[in-house]
This record gives structure tokens, C-alpha cells and sequence, in this order.
């Protein structure tokens, strides 16, 4: 009957249930322009460059259309409800990577260094890969609480997969980090990119079950919640082993990662603030104390307090200096607020490694100010999507691993791009999506892949709940 | 490639950037979902415009004979209906000339949650003269007006007692 519909009772608003529809369309409008940008970009390279369209337009638009339409053909039919954003944002990150290696592959300076030519190639090569392990994903991981039964398999794994660097024969010492594994036949690989999902499944799992003693134990001592001293002890631990990481492989952005991580996770587990506090204050102590007496990060830290005499000692030919942070702050200067244009900065000046650690010295030139913000603002959407799918998450170990995940890529991109633009130490990371690497691009499709998956099963309309009671039988009412 | 073509195009791929960036937070905005809230009151307001327009256009004299007979606008006509007792106690519905029906089932107007009661228990309805007429819709217990079982369409006297299951419903001015 219609009568219930316009019924006007006093009561005059009802409460319904959440009622997200599926949003997989937008997601394919969205998806379109976010493929659409970079071949733009890349026609302008080629424009710019070498006058004229490059050849290769063609094959790349429809190669990157291919491989963002068979991520998007997994979602629609993997995850139907996931978040719309998520996808689009990866592939425009992804694609406008892309450009910009094939960008510096056509500098005839990095050329002749053997540093850049065949980058591009190889890059979308590992974005296909990287987005085959996607779909991968959501084929197989059904749903994230899966995750949870591997909650201490997860934490050997991420030792195991951090430790191995460290390993002789397998490890390899690249540039004065050891955070790379040799594969003989395939190339080199960086763990320590999938030992940052790995471990956040263990922190999830971990703080899902223990959260309760590590938020309602505790003293109050000058306004702050102050822990028993046995519920610090997994702090302790994985202080000390970023600490390790730090010191064995002179890795300071991975051990920031994840200790970051952790207390990300800590503080959102229990709601504790005192636990940020002792974060940072075991933070600091630990980058002080490695600091005075490992060469390898004492010399970031010159090189980050003034990176000027850094590039003079460097220049002089004084071994063991860097003139890459100097180097990439011009790059960000003569780019200014609107840029050089695509194709026409001189950030290939910064010879080594212009395509991985420095990418966004690049697109600060060639882009301006405007181009860097709209790029930051774009991660910094895949981070509010993710926090977004954990607060929609009705599971607390999703919610947790939501927040881990998406709080540890907000703090890689922080860590990477702070440390190009001089605000904190540079550190030997990678941009999500953008730099080139293989490992990189892999391991954070798939962290994506979870994400979505997480926010598949948030925003999946919940099931319906109880059976109509018009199908249950009236009771009749018997005179006793 | 001409100096200005490049500019051109510099300016645009930022411009397009942006568009992108803007268009994402607009999917944002309109996918910020939690509970629904539906204003009942809205619709009810919606509703209105129609029956104002329709008394406008009646002419004066029949309109005041209408709320002078005995019309559902008359002094001693019901404007409410009142749950006094049962689960829904309190809840009043106002009356509007339309059918109001009582049941378990889903799209009553009045759902009530009582296992004596039927899924489509009994209406309550305006006649032609505006006096409002309670029918048991052939319920397995039985629609009482005051202490008797109806058998057959009654009308309500104003504050008279209809008992369904454990619910208890009065009209009220």
C-alpha cells in the first residue's frame, strides 16, 4: 500500500540504512580522464622535445587504457561496491610516472651516463605487472579478514622479507643502502616495499587483539595515560628492530616507515595520545643515537642541514658528498609557480637517479608549484580514501589495517617527498606509483588491492536482516 | 613547436590536472554516505500545496458548509490518531482524510510489532461525511472497539478505545 509512504506522522524523520550505491560508472568516468591526463602530458613531452607528436602515442594511450581497463574490469567484478577514487588516482599516478621517465629517458645527458633510454619501457612493463597482482588480489583475497589467521606468519614473514638484504650473497649494496636482493635472472628486488604490507597484517592483528590491555592498563601521570611497563615491551621490539634496520641496512626511510607505522596504528587502536608522544620521543632518541655514529646517515644529515657546501665538497671531487639535494632544490625554484613546462626543465642535471628518488624534482620543475600541489593533493586523496574506507570498515581489524596501510603510504610519500624538498634528511625511498622501480609499483598496486578490498566489504549494502514477520504466523490468542 | 603553442599547452595540462583534482573531490562530496535521513514533514508539506490549492479553488460558501457538516475540519472531528498503549505508545499519526492501515506487514501505515496481531489487521478510513470508519480486515484476532468484536465497518467515536493484539489506539481532536 502507498499509504505508508505519505503517511504524515509527528515523528517526522526516519533513520534508513546506509545506502551507497555501487559507483562502479564513476569510477570508469574517472578512470577515462586519469588516462586521458597523461597521454596529454606525454604528447606535450614529445611536442616540447622533439616538435613533433611522439610515435609512440598511440600504443601508450591504448596501453595504458588496456591496463587500467582490466583493473577496472576486476573491480566491477571482484569488489562491485568498493570505493570509486581509489583506482583512478593509482592509475593517474601511475600514468604521469610514466610520462616522466619516458620524459628523462629522452635526455641525451642521462643517456650518456647510462642512467635513463630504456626506463619507460620497462616501467609500463611493471605497471602491467603490478596491475596483473591487482586483480590478483581481489581474485583471491575474498575477503580481508582472512588476513587475520596469518597474524604471526605475517610478522616472520616481514622479519624474513627485511632481513634479507642482509643475507651475504643475496643482498646487494646499491648506492650505500642495503635494501635490495639480487634474483639472479630477474633483476633486483626490494623487500622491504612488501615487508610494509606484511607487517602491517601482523600490527592489525596484533593490536586487534591486544588493544584493550594496551589502552585501559595504564597510569595517569601529568595529564597522559602512561602504559605498564609490560605493555610496552612490543613498542620496545619493534623500536629496536627499526633501530636494526637503520644500522644493519642504513635504510632510514623504511625504519621510519615502519616505526611510524606502528604508533600510527597504536594511537588508533587505543586512543591513547601518550603513545605518539613516546613515538616521537623514542624516535628521536634512536635517529640521535644512530646518527652519531653511522657515517651513511650522519652524512644525509650534512647534506640535509646544508646542501650547499654539500654540492661544493662534491664538486671539488671530495668523495662520499652528494650534490643531489642542492641539485633538485634548484630544480624546485627554477620551476616556480606554473613551471617550465613538460619536456623542458633541465632537472636532468640531477644525473643519478633522476628517474626513482628524484622524480618529484622534476615534476616540480617542469610543473610549477601548481602541478606539485595538484600531485601531493592527489595522494594525499588516496590517503583519505583509505582512512575513509577504515571509518566505513565494521570489522576493527579491517579498520586497523585500512588505517596501517593508508597511514603507510601517506608517511612514505611524506618521508620521500619531504626529503627531496629539503624539509627532513633525504632518504632512500620511493615515490608510490611514480619513481621508477619494479618492486615499488608491485608492491603498492597490491596495497591498493587490499584498500579496495576493505572498502568493497564496508560499503557492501549490509545483508538483509531479519525475515519478515509477514511470513511468520499470527499467534491466536487462546481464552485460558 | 611555437613558443606560444607550448605555453599553451603548459597552462592547460595544469588547468587539466586541477579539473581532476577538483572532479575527484567532487565524487567525494557526493559520496559521503552514513545513515539516510528522510524528512517525513517535507513530504507532508509536498502533500499540501495540492489540498490548499483544491479548498482555494472550492468556492466560499461551499467550503464553510463543508467544515460546518460535520467534515473531517468540523468541532467535534478527530485531527489524530494516538497510540495509548502497546510497544508504539505515544506515536500519533495525524488524520488528513487518508486510509491509515495496522499491521505487521511492512507497508502499513501504523506497523505493529505484536504477535497478535495480523500482517494487514484492520484500516481506518474517512466515508464520504468525513466520520471515520475502523474495518477488521478479516484478522485472526479480532479489531475491538471498546469491549465489542467488530464484525462489520463501525465508526469512531471520538476517544473510544480500538484494541489490536497488546496495542490500544484512540482518535483524539
Amino acid at each position: 500500500m502507498s499509504s505508508s509512504t505519505n503517511s504524515p506522522t509527528h515523528h517526522t524523520s526516519t533513520i534508513g540504512a546506509i545506502g551507497a550505491p555501487s559507483r562502479r560508472n564513476t569510477e570508469l568516468a574517472l578512470l577515462l580522464f586519469a588516462v586521458v591526463i597523461p597521454v596529454f602530458a606525454y604528447a606535450n613531452v614529445g611536442l616540447a622535445i622533439d616538435g613533433k607528436v611522439p610515435t609512440g602515442l598511440l600504443s601508450y594511450g591504448l596501453g595504458l587504457g588496456l591496463l587500467a581497463g582490466v583493473a577496472h574490469l576486476g573491480v566491477r567484478k571482484f569488489a562491485p561496491y568498493a570505493d570509486p577514487l581509489l583506482l583512478p588516482l593509482a592509475t593517474l599516478l601511475n600514468g604521469l610516472g610514466l610520462v616522466v621517465i619516458w620524459r628523462l629517458d629522452q635526455s641525451k645527458l642521462l643517456q650518456s651516463i647510462g642512467q635513463a633510454g630504456n626506463a619507460a619501457p620497462r616501467q609500463l612493463l611493471y605497471t602491467a605487472l603490478g596491475i596483473a597482482f591487482f586483480v590478483v588480489v581481489l581474485i583471491f583475497l575474498k575477503d580481508h579478514r582472512v588476513l587475520q589467521r596469518y597474524t604471526y606468519i605475517s610478522m616472520f614473514a616481514a622479519l624474513v622479507l627485511l632481513l634479507l638484504p642482509l643475507v651475504p650473497g643475496l643482498g646487494a649494496n646499491i648506492y650505500g643502502a642495503k635494501i635490495w636482493i639480487k634474483i639472479p635472472g630477474l633483476g633486483s628486488l626490494q623487500p622491504g616495499e612488501f615487508a610494509k604490507i606484511v607487517l602491517a597484517i601482523f600490527f592489525a592483528g596484533y593490536l586487534m587483539v591486544k588493544r584493550d590491555a594496551l589502552a585501559l592498563a595504564s597510569r595517569r601521570f601529568m595529564g597522559l595515560y602512561l602504559p605498564r611497563g609490560r605493555d610496552l615491551g612490543p613498542i620496545l621490539v619493534v623500536w629496536f628492530i627499526s633501530i636494526l634496520i637503520l644500522v644493519f641496512e642504513t635504510d632510514l626511510g623504511t625504519s621510519l616507515l615502519f616505526f611510524g607505522m606502528f604508533i600510527i596504528m597504536l594511537y588508533v587502536a587505543t586512543e591513547r595520545t601518550s603513545w605518539i608522544v613516546f613515538g616521537l620521543l623514542m624516535s628521536a632518541a634512536g635517529a640521535v643515537g644512530v646518527a652519531t655514529f653511522e657515517p651513511h646517515v650522519q652524512q644525509r644529515v650534512q647534506a640535509w642541514l646544508d646542501p650547499m657546501k654539500e654540492y661544493k665538497l662534491s664538486q671539488q671531487g671530495v668523495g662520499g658528498h652528494s650534490e643531489q639535494s642542492m641539485q633538485a632544490l634548484w630544480a624546485f625554484g627554477s620551476g616556480g609557480t606554473l613551471g617550465t613546462g613538460l619536456g623542458q626543465g633541465h632537472s636532468d642535471l640531477i644525473r643519478f637517479a633522476a628517474n626513482s628518488d628524484f622524480i618529484l624534482a622534476t615534476f616540480g620543475e617542469e610543473l610549477g608549484l601548481a602541478g606539485i600541489m595538484a600531485i601531493l593533493l592527489i595522494y594525499g586523496l588516496i590517503v583519505e580514501r583509505g582512512v575513509r574506507t577504515a571509518l566505513a570498515a565494521r570489522d576493527p581489524f579491517g579498520k586497523l589495517l585500512a588505517v596501517g596501510l593508508s597511514g603507510a603510504f601517506a608517511l612514505q610519500v611524506f618521508v620521500v617527498a619531504g626529503g627531496v624538498m629539503g624539509l627532513i634528511p633525504l632518504t632512500g625511498m620511493t615515490m608510490p606509483f611514480m619513481a621508477y622501480g619494479g618492486s615499488s609499483v608491485l608492491a603498492n598496486w597490491a596495497l591498493i588491492g587490499i584498500l579496495i578490498r576493505i572498502s568493497d566489504t564496508a560499503r557492501r549494502p549490509a545483508p538483509a536482516p531479519a525475515p519478515s514477520p509477514d511470513a511468520e504466523m499470527t499467534q491466536v490468542v487462546r481464552p485460558s | 613547436m611555437s613558443e606560444l603553442t607550448l605555453t599553451v599547452m603548459r597552462l592547460g595540462f595544469l588547468a587539466v590536472l586541477w579539473l581532476f583534482v577538483i572532479v575527484a573531490v567532487q565524487v567525494i562530496r557526493s559520496d559521503l554516505f552514513g545513515t539516510r535521513v528522510t524528512q517525513r514533514g517535507s513530504r507532508r508539506e509536498a502533500g499540501r500545496p495540492q489540498q490548499q490549492a483544491a479548498r482555494q479553488a472550492a468556492p466560499p460558501q461551499q467550503r464553510q458548509q463543508q467544515s460546518g457538516g460535520g467534515g473531517r475540519r468540523g468541532r467535534n472531528a478527530p485531527t489524530k490518531l494516538v497510540v495509548s498503549e502497546g510497544i508504539l505508545t505515544g506515536t500519533t499519526v495525524a488524520l488528513q482524510g487518508q486510509t491509515i492501515t495496522l499491521g505487521r506487514a511492512h507497508d502499513s501505515t501504523i506497523v505493529l510489532d505484536d504477535d497478535y496481531a495480523s500482517s494487514r489487521h484492520a484500516r481506518i478510513y474517512p466515508d464520504r461525511d468525513g466520520q471515520w470508519i475502523v474495518e477488521d480486515l478479516g484478522s485472526t484476532n479480532g479489531t475491538y472497539l471498546d469491549r465489542s468484536r467488530l464484525t462489520t465497518p463501525t465508526p469512531i467515536p471520538l476517544g473510544a478505545p480500538i484494541r489490536i493484539g497488546k496495542t490500544v489506539i484512540e482518535l483524539r481532536k
